[in-house]
């Protein structure tokens, strides 16, 4: 355990070392707000709705620009080399290494809540759908989180790290949506709608915190993150 | 400490070490000589636990490296080539994160943060971002890592690279002083530094072991021939025409005139006193004498004939 917190921290820390941190959130935040307050007055609501159903497409491009240097720059740069031979266990690594970008994830959907504030402040919109709406956003994006750590593990070049996590994302992300599902043939439609990225979130999104979505989306973390692990190993596969 | 038998790896189809064997125990200091790409990298990765070994075992401070890895990484102090480290932290903050992966209890961090920061005399530097930071300090910043939980060994790859002649020599004596109680692997590809650090030495070439000893038992290996540099004012003539009639002079070769200095390379064999008696010869024949020198044979040819074969 100290091993994770002592990896999390580091990496947290190296966020805001680097201009990475403060870029991301300010763009997130930017956009996103760009993006609600643009259809908020038109539609006249006080609702979330806009915001949160942008989200999967928001996280697409920004989180895999988050991970992207996780391992990429270690196995660049070589620090990977002390990194591995100090005694930690692989999975303790990716483990810490993927909290450390979860907790700057978390960091902007905190910061996000000023739009919710605003919402709340105008009107009166349904808590319950908000909260799910909170909870959905945050399991999603470790979805995309781990996704976006494996694809850092598989190369030592960044920008192929974040167009391998953008690619991966989008087609577990749009299998998952209407004119894919409609065009697909029948024996795959339930499995391509089992397996969207986006799916989950907008049933959860409805308000209703159903214990499947729940479970597809930390299988999936669980899933990317062993992938990982596996890919760190494999340095040692004979 | 370290007791490696046969150990082999390849890349693909090139073999990059191949059945290696040796020992190594603590008080020593255990240089690991070799051109570029001859299998020391790969071997302390190996015994590090970075990489695996396709065959052989090796075990480290007692464990084996395939099914100990992590109780060795405890006992390690590791310094891979050319110092890799996190630009974006700063040098106190890079040091206090190896504390806390490294299990030092917060109660010792401090003292032993200062004492690596001592020894490798990076007091100058603490304020500054790793990024900031010159080859040279960068180096010893890497090896203040590999120190910082005082383990029993230590495996640098090309410790000196880098450093300039001060910062060398101040790391050798570092080297030497560690390896009194504990057992320093380095490696490096030059040859003077091993014969002013080592207490052994390991000649790897193209992935295997070629010489395994001290560095007077390697010396003395290539032995056998005296080399005598010789620069002589007098006719050319005259002078070979008498090198040619001495009984010990087994080879000679004309190496450069210059202003009417010829300049020869003498071989003689060992304890001939080749140098003395070319000196009497020239003075009998009223030559002047302007350069006499013997060479050594030393580890340098040692290398160069283990290592120049293929």
């Amino acid at each position: 355990m100290t091993n994770i917190t002592a990896i999390l921290k580091k990496e947290f820390r190296s966020y805001f070392n680097s201009p990475i941190a403060y870029i991301f959130i300010t763009f997130f935040l930017g956009i996103s707000s760009w993006l609600f307050f643009r259809g908020f007055f038109i539609q006249n609501q006080a609702e979330m709705r806009g915001f949160f159903g942008l989200m999967p497409w928001i996280f697409l491009f920004f989180i895999p620009a988050v991970t992207m240097k996780l391992w990429a720059e270690e196995k660049k740069i070589g620090t990977i080399e002390i990194l591995m031979t100090l005694p930690i266990r692989d999975y303790e690594v990716v483990l810490g290494k993927f909290l450390a970008s979860f907790a700057l994830l978390a960091v902007s959907v905190l910061l996000s809540l000023v739009l919710t504030c605003s919402v709340v402040y105008l009107g009166d919109p349904d808590g319950g759908t908000l909260v799910a709406g909170y909870i959905g956003l945050l399991l999603m994006g470790g979805a995309y989180l781990a996704i976006g750590l494996f694809a850092s593990t598989l190369t030592e070049n960044q920008i192929i790290a974040f167009i391998l996590g953008i690619s991966t994302c989008f087609v577990l992300l749009i299998i998952g949506e209407d004119f894919v599902l409609f065009n697909a043939p029948n024996w795959l439609f339930p499995i391509f709608s089992y397996l969207g990225l986006g799916a989950h979130y907008s049933s959860i999104l409805r308000g209703v915190l159903d214990s499947r979505d729940i479970i597809y989306y930390l299988s999936m973390i669980g899933l990317f993150l062993y992938l990982s692990t596996l890919a760190v190993e494999s340095r040692k596969w004979r | 400490m370290i007791e490696v038998r046969e150990l082999t790896k390849s890349y693909g189809p090139t073999v990059a070490v191949n059945k290696v064997s040796f020992e190594a125990h603590a008080g020593e200091v255990l240089g690991f000589l070799g051109p570029n790409g001859a299998g020391k990298t790969t071997t302390m990765r190996i015994l590090t636990c970075y990489l695996s070994a396709d065959a052989g075992s090796a075990t480290v401070a007692g464990y084996n490296i395939f099914e100990d890895s992590v109780e060795i990484r405890k006992r390690i102090g590791y310094l891979p080539e050319s110092a890799p480290l996190y630009t974006d932290m700063g040098v106190i903050e890079y040091l206090n994160f190896m504390t806390q992966v490294r299990h030092i209890p917060k109660s010792e961090r401090k003292e032993r943060i200062r004492a690596v920061i001592d020894t490798c005399g990076l007091e100058d530097v603490i304020q500054k971002d790793i990024g900031e930071l010159s080859k040279g300090y960068r180096q010893r910043l890497g090896l203040a890592q590999s120190l910082i939980h005082d383990p029993p060994i230590l495996i640098l790859d090309e410790p000196t690279s880098g450093l300039d002649p001060n910062q060398i020599i101040e790391i050798r004596n570092l080297i030497r002083d560690i390896g009194q109680e504990k057992l320093v692997l380095f490696s490096t590809h030059i040859l003077s530094e091993v014969s002013a650090t080592c207490t052994r030495i390991l000649i790897i070439n193209n992935g295997e072991i070629v010489a395994n000893g001290t560095p007077e038992e390697l010396a003395s290996q290539a032995e056998g021939e005296e080399i005598v540099h010789i620069a002589i004012r007098g006719s050319q003539e005259a002078i070979e025409a008498s090198l040619n009639e001495l009984e010990f002079v087994s080879q000679w070769a004309h190496v450069e005139t210059t202003d009417g200095i010829v300049v020869y390379q003498v071989n003689a064999p060992q304890g001939s006193d080749a140098a003395e008696a070319l000196f009497h010869v020239v003075v009998q024949n009223g030559w002047s004498l302007t350069e006499l020198r013997q060479e050594s044979v030393d580890l340098e040819d040692v290398f160069l004939n283990l290592t120049d074969k293929q």
